[in-house]
This record gives structure tokens, sequence and C-alpha cells, in this order.
């Protein structure tokens, strides 16, 4: 029966499409596990470092805009929202639907990036230049504790906290930036009509991989923004 | 191939669920509704179990998207076990990473 439904998607060693598709659900799964320990080593440190300096944490944390961290959720669950909704027009077969949908993803993302951009900008930007670094977030010599209102060890400490934030929100940021052409070309395949309610497992897999982006980051949202009562 | 294709589909083949878009849009709620939770649970002081709200909030998101948006809910068991064993390993490396630092009088301890 399936041998000859799509005997161009599917590869000789399996018996059908869906031995198949769940091979390759598997595989990308596994992937996930992976990257889950990945992003595991640095909430670790976090784990660490916030037991070990509370105080220059909430500090760090009070000065991100948990106003914009709140905005950008909601805007990254949206794009998750519009993920599900293209995995589920594949399955129902309306190929446009996939694409605009797919488009929709990328647009929120990127506005998701924009956002960020915005946030880092604002933190490294005093740092740039030879004259004084006041507001300087950047660890590093021109790091200005006085911005966290922390001085001395304290202040250091709040370099840590920083560290872990562009470390953490930056390795997120690049798992988007990876994302964004790979939905690209799985909205332009689906376009050339690549895709079936039989066969359409590339879709499904992007959609894995941009909920586990998702996850990854409402992780981070009350980790880094939200330390302690406001 | 000793036995027929036909036979071994049954054994390969779970059915295939196609979760509907008034689901996804239910779950977008849930995770909005969530997402202010976990922002204004922090104007209240829990103490030490802050973290512990942060996180359940967290979690209570993830597991919403991991079984509808990823389906997990209606993938085989095998699925489920890999996620197991990711979860498995991570609370491994993070419980005895702590256990080191936390029982360790390092120049990194807080001052008592």
């Amino acid at each position: 029966m399936s041998e000859s439904a799509h005997p161009e998607a599917l590869q000789h060693q399996f018996v059908d499409l869906a031995q198949q598709k769940e091979a390759a659900s598997l595989g990308m799964w596994v992937f996930i596990a992976q990257e889950i320990l990945f992003f595991g080593g640095l909430f670790a440190s976090y784990a660490i470092y916030r037991y070990e300096y509370p105080a220059a944490f909430s500090a760090g944390s009070h000065h991100l805009s948990w106003r914009i961290g709140f905005a950008n959720t909601l805007v990254l669950i949206a794009s998750s929202l519009t993920m599900a909704m293209a995995v589920y027009s594949a399955e129902v077969g309306r190929r446009k639907h996939v694409a605009g949908f797919i488009l929709a993803t990328i647009l929120l993302g990127s506005v998701f990036l924009g956002v960020k951009y915005f946030e880092y900008s604002e933190k490294i930007a005093p740092c740039l230049g030879d004259g004084p670094h006041a507001g300087c977030l950047l660890p590093g010599d021109r790091f200005d504790a006085s911005t966290v209102h922390l001085e001395g060890a304290e202040g250091r400490h709040a370099q840590i906290f920083f560290s872990l934030y562009f470390g953490m929100t930056g390795l997120h940021a690049l798992h988007m930036i990876v994302g964004i052409p790979i939905l690209a070309t799985i909205a332009v395949m689906s376009l050339r009509g690549r895709f079936t309610p039989e066969y359409h497992t590339p879709v499904e897999l992007v959609g894995l991989y941009w909920h586990f982006v998702d996850i990854i980051w409402i992780f981070l949202f009350p980790l880094l923004y939200l330390i302690g009562a406001h | 191939m000793s036995e027929p294709a036909a036979a071994r589909t049954e054994t390969a083949s779970p059915p295939h669920h196609v979760v509907s878009g008034r689901v996804y849009l239910a779950v977008f709620a849930a995770l909005c509704l969530l997402t202010a939770v976990s922002v204004i649970v922090t104007g209240y002081d829990f103490g030490p179990l802050n973290l512990l709200v942060a996180l359940g909030v967290s979690v209570a998101k993830s597991t919403l998207v991991v079984l509808y948006f990823m389906h997990a809910r209606y993938r085989p068991k095998l699925t489920g076990v890999v996620i197991a064993a990711a979860l498995g390993v991570f609370v491994i490396l993070v419980f005895l990473t702590m256990t080191d630092y936390v029982s360790r009088p390092w120049p990194l301890a807080p001052a008592r």
C-alpha cells in the first residue's frame, strides 16, 4: 500500500512512510535530549553562582526590564503557536497555509531577536569608546557595577550574573538565528509542493526544534528577569 | 525480508493523531495566562520558595508545550523514555554538581 503511495519520499530501508517518520521523529527527540544537556551546563552554572551570590543576582535581575522580557515571552509563545499551526496545515495538506504560518513564525522570531538586539545594545553601547563607561554592563574591565547599585566584591559578582545573562540568552538567540533559515527553507519546500498529508516530516521536525527553543526561553525569563519579589 | 511487509506495518505504524487548531489556541491562551502568573507571583514574597514557585510555573508551561505543541502526548512511549532520560541526566548533572558546591568550604562559599 505505502510503497506505491509515495515512492519518492520513502527511503528503501523503511517498511513504509509511517515507520520512516517514526524513526526521523525519534532522531529529532534524541537531538533535543542532547540540547537539554547542552543548555544544562549553563543552567548548572547559573544554579551554583546564584546559590553563592544571591544579592548580586537579585540586583542584576532587577536592572533587567521585566516588561520587555514579558512582552518578548508572549512574542515567542505566539511564534510557537504559528509554528504549531504550520504543522497542522501540513497535516491537512494546505501548503500555502504552511508557508504563511511559517512566515509568521519567522516574523515573530525576528521581532524577538530585534528586541534582544535593543536590550543588548543598551547594555553594551556605554562600554564603547575611550570616555567614562557609566552604565556599561558587559562583564570585563569596563563593567560599571554602580549601574546595579553594587560595589567591591558584590560588583564583581554581578559580572558573573551578566556573563550568564549574555551567555544563556546569546546561546538561545543563536538557536533562533540558526532556526530562521531552516524555517525559510521549509516554507519554500512547501510552496513547491514537496509535502503532503502523508509526508511532511521536515515541517514537524523543524516545529519540534522551534518549540524546544521556546521552552528554553520559558525557563530563562523567570530565572534572569524575575529574581526575587519586585 | 522473511515476513510479509503488511504484517510488519501493523507494529511499525502507530495511528497518527492530528491535533486541531482549537487545541493549539487553548494551549496558547494557557501559556499567556501562565506567563502573566509568573510575573504576578513576583509581587509576593514566598521566602525561600520564590525560586520553586517560579520554576513550577515554567515547568507547567513547558509541559503544555511538550505535550501539545510537540505532540508528545500522541507519540509512542519510546519518545517519553527519551524525554525522561534527558531530564534524568540533567537532574543528575545539577544535583551532583550542587552537592559538591554546597559541601565544600571553598573561597566561593558565602560568609556564614
